[in-house]
């Protein structure tokens, strides 16, 4: 039985609608500017999330959602456009994890954009971007969720170019932009596919058919693999990761909200949610794996060199969402969206500190920073626990996801799928990364010496407004995990799972996972403690990891831009060496082979048949072009004369056969 | 009143559209004459609408009314790219403007 909180829930993303038009409308005529209005709507939405999400959980393991819709176009028979919203385990979660983080950035904005000269159009886009999301969190059908999800890149191009006044950030907005768009375009041709072969645009009846087998394989592949293209370029997985580090021009708070803890996961969610569609389909799901897997080495790697503090994290985001899309290619379903919903509590939690810090000492260079534990206290404290989440030691919340995807990849790997050892592989490696690049980190800006001008920088703990939601976060960084402690009291197993309930739990791997996790931050607590960038490393007794970082971007060049320098100049080297190299001469062969094949062929086919008719063809449209140019003037009026005459030409041609 | 009068002045109205479209030179006044073109569709769709007898139903009507709205909305976007037109070219005369081609 479904009770009230629950039938209400297309409520929530409305407040944010509300809030989106009345901050637009009057925002500045109000005391607060409109932020109270956002802070409002949100807190509304809080409390139903909140609601439902309990609701959703009370009704145990074999709730199987909620949906309810309206129609709003009819076209053919059974062909209808829906506006409705679904209500799973899933949906709650997310809807609790987007309400929460969105409540807590609107507070934390306040004080963190006090004095900014857009400060309302900033809530206003705030509200139109919380909305954008949780209508793709409930939408029940393909078409929807499209708009919710192309609302929120708008939203995001519109945030992250907040101060456009600089190039550099309207750039970067531009490249979120465009680069999340060209996984878009897969995104709307999957939802083409389905259609076509379902019929229809409800998840839930697009499921249903796919279960009972009622679409050919060839077709479910199809449509998987490019439904994950949309989620490649949203959840910034390689190789469309690149705007995500970019995306950090904006201000801090959007950051938090947008590109750590709710749009990004957007492609994860997609992924979750059509999971039907890429459980079918081997092909879609060993994609999914291995892009994670690669996203998640690479990412891991590009963050330990970071100097930007808000890159490191970035970085550290697109490593955490590759986790959570290989998680999801290897079946661990429920671990994957535990780990959106902890990674979205410590990386937020993060993101505003990391905010905080950057409010203090107004730069985000680590190199420029340092000391700052006792000068920050609560803003070091909260840091400390989200970086040690983040890392993966227990008890804090990433730990207890991280740990599951990890046995979820052993467990994949020995019933038979050889790709989950790579997947298996991949993360312990990213594991043992992560807690490196955090402890250099924490150590570079929260120990050793200060290293920002004492003179003219008086780091100071920021207003309340600020640290009370890294209060909040914190609270959930540390407890969020123990909702999905692994064993038969296992949680979050019961509100989100795919088919049966499953209790995934290995005891050598858990300690193998923390092993590693200490190890990681051992060693790059080691190196960084005191207060060394990766960059004074290059001479040091330490330079064996350093080449072996550099050495790994001899791979790919793209993933050289924003590295410091002297690393990009030995990498433009190599690739260039690889290219005149390797690369020049297969095209060399390639060309001779060509040319060879071309030589014979000309003279023997090509002169006497096909020219001959090329030439024709060519004359033809030459006498064509000639006469058609009358048609292309360019005059409106022109061509509005032609309309017309050719309908009535058309009308007459239809009289003269009808009578 | 027979339906044929109806229908012969929406003709009529639509004739003096299409005249306008074609014949006129400022940009302003072809944007009328498509109201004109519009407005003689909307007489004929509740003149039809009248003459199926179906007087319950409203579906003339309700078109009429939609063209009525998009029409609004399509004058607004047509006023905008004159004034644009007008802001970089200085003319709206249609015989300066030969940009629909490439």
């Amino acid at each position: 039985m479904v009770s009230n909180a629950i039938a209400y829930a297309w409520l929530i993303p409305v407040f944010p609608l509300i809030s989106f038009g009345v901050i637009l409308a009057m925002g500045k005529k109000l005391p607060g500017k409109g932020a109270e209005v956002g802070i409002l709507a949100l807190a509304a939405s809080l409390a139903l999330s909140l609601a439902v999400f309990f609701q959703t959980i009370g009704q145990g393991g074999d709730f199987h959602g909620y949906e309810r819709a309206v129609s709003w176009l009819t076209f053919g028979p059974g062909s209808e456009l829906e506006l409705g919203f679904r209500v799973d385990g899933l949906a709650a979660v997310m809807l609790v994890i987007v309400s929460l983080v969105a409540l807590m950035v609107h507070i934390y904005s306040t004080g963190y954009m006090a004095g900014d000269r857009r400060y309302t159009f900033y809530f206003a886009m705030l509200s139109a971007f919380t909305f954008s999301m949780l209508n793709l969190v409930l939408a029940n059908n393909l078409l929807q969720m499209l708009v919710g999800w192309e609302g929120v890149g708008v939203c995001s191009y519109l945030l992250i170019g907040h101060w456009w006044e600089e190039k550099a950030n309207s750039n970067a907005a531009i490249k979120a932009f465009i680069t999340t768009r060209i996984g878009d375009v897969g995104f709307i041709f999957g939802i083409f596919v389905l259609f076509w072969a379902a019929g229809t645009f409800n998840i839930a009846e697009i499921s249903e058919a796919v279960d009972l087998g009622e679409i050919a394989p060839g077709v479910i592949t199809a449509a998987a693999v490019l439904l994950f293209l949309g989620a490649i370029g949203k959840s910034a997985q390689f190789p469309l990761h690149v705007w995500l580090p970019d995306a950090m021009a904006g201000p801090t708070p959007v950051s938090a909200l947008i590109h750590a803890a709710t749009m990004v996961v957007a492609g994860v969610y997609l992924v979750a949610r059509m999971y039907t569609v890429f459980f079918d389909s081997a092909l879609a799901l060993n994609e999914v794996a291995v892009i994670g897997s690669i996203t998640m080495l690479i990412a891991a790697f590009l963050a330990l060199i970071q100097d930007d503090l808000k890159k490191v994290l970035a970085y550290s985001t697109v490593s955490q969402l590759g986790y959570m899309i290989a998680g999801l290619g290897v079946g661990a379903y429920t671990a994957s969206v535990f780990h959106i919903w902890t990674h979205a509590w410590f990386k937020a939690l993060l993101f505003l500190g990391a905010g905080s810090v950057i409010h203090a000492v107004h730069t985000n260079n680590m190199s420029s920073m340092g000391g700052l534990r006792s000068k920050m206290p609560i803003t070091s404290a909260t840091f400390i626990i989200g970086g040690l989440a983040l890392a993966g030691f227990p008890p804090f919340a990433g730990f207890w996801s991280k740990d599951e995807l990890v046995v979820g990849a052993y467990e994949w790997a020995t019933h038979g799928h050889p790709v989950g050892w790579f997947v298996f592989a991949s993360m312990l490696i990213t594991a043992f990364l992560t807690a490196c690049y955090v402890a250099r980190m924490l150590a570079l800006t929260f120990f050793g010496k200060p290293k920002y001008d004492a003179e003219h920088v008086h780091p100071h703990e920021s207003p309340r407004s600020m640290t009370t939601p890294l209060l909040v976060l914190c609270v959930l960084a540390i407890a969020g995990g123990w909702v999905g402690i692994p064993g038969e009291a296992n949680l979050f197993g019961q509100w989100v799972h795919f088919g049966d309930l499953h209790h995934g739990f290995s005891v050598p791997i858990m300690l193998g996972s923390i092993a590693l996790a200490v190890a990681g931050f051992g060693v790059g607590w080691a190196i960084f403690r005191h207060g060394k960038t990766s960059v004074d490393l290059k001479g040091s007794a330490w330079g064996w990891v350093y080449r072996l970082l550099e050495n790994k971007y001899y791979l790919d060049e793209i993933y050289m831009r924003g590295i410091v320098r002297p690393i990009r100049e030995q990498v433009a080297r190599a690739t260039y060496w690889t290219n005149q190299r390797l690369i020049d001469q297969v095209v060399n062969l390639a060309a001779f082979v060509t040319v060879k094949v071309g030589f014979a062929t000309y003279h023997g086919i090509d002169q006497p048949l096909i020219d001959g008719a090329v030439n024709g063809v060519g004359r033809a449209a030459g006498v064509l072009g000639g006469k058609l140019k009358f048609w292309q003037s360019g005059y409106m009026q022109r061509y509005a004369a032609v309309l017309f005459l050719s309908v009535t030409l058309l009308a007459g041609v239809y009289l003269f056969i009808k009578f | 009143m027979p339906v044929t009068w109806v229908l012969t002045f929406a003709m009529l109205l639509f004739c003096v559209g299409v005249y306008g479209v074609l014949a006129r030179r400022n940009a302003v006044i072809v944007l009328m004459s498509i109201e004109l073109m519009l407005n003689a569709v909307n007489i004929n769709l509740v003149a039809f609408n009248a003459m199926s007898g179906l007087t319950d139903r409203l579906a003339g009507e309700v078109f009429a009314l939609f063209i009525i709205a998009i029409a609004a909305a399509e004058l607004g976007l047509g006023l905008a790219i004159v004034l644009l037109v007008y802001k970089n070219r200085l003319t709206i005369s249609l015989d300066e403007v030969n940009l629909m081609k490439w």
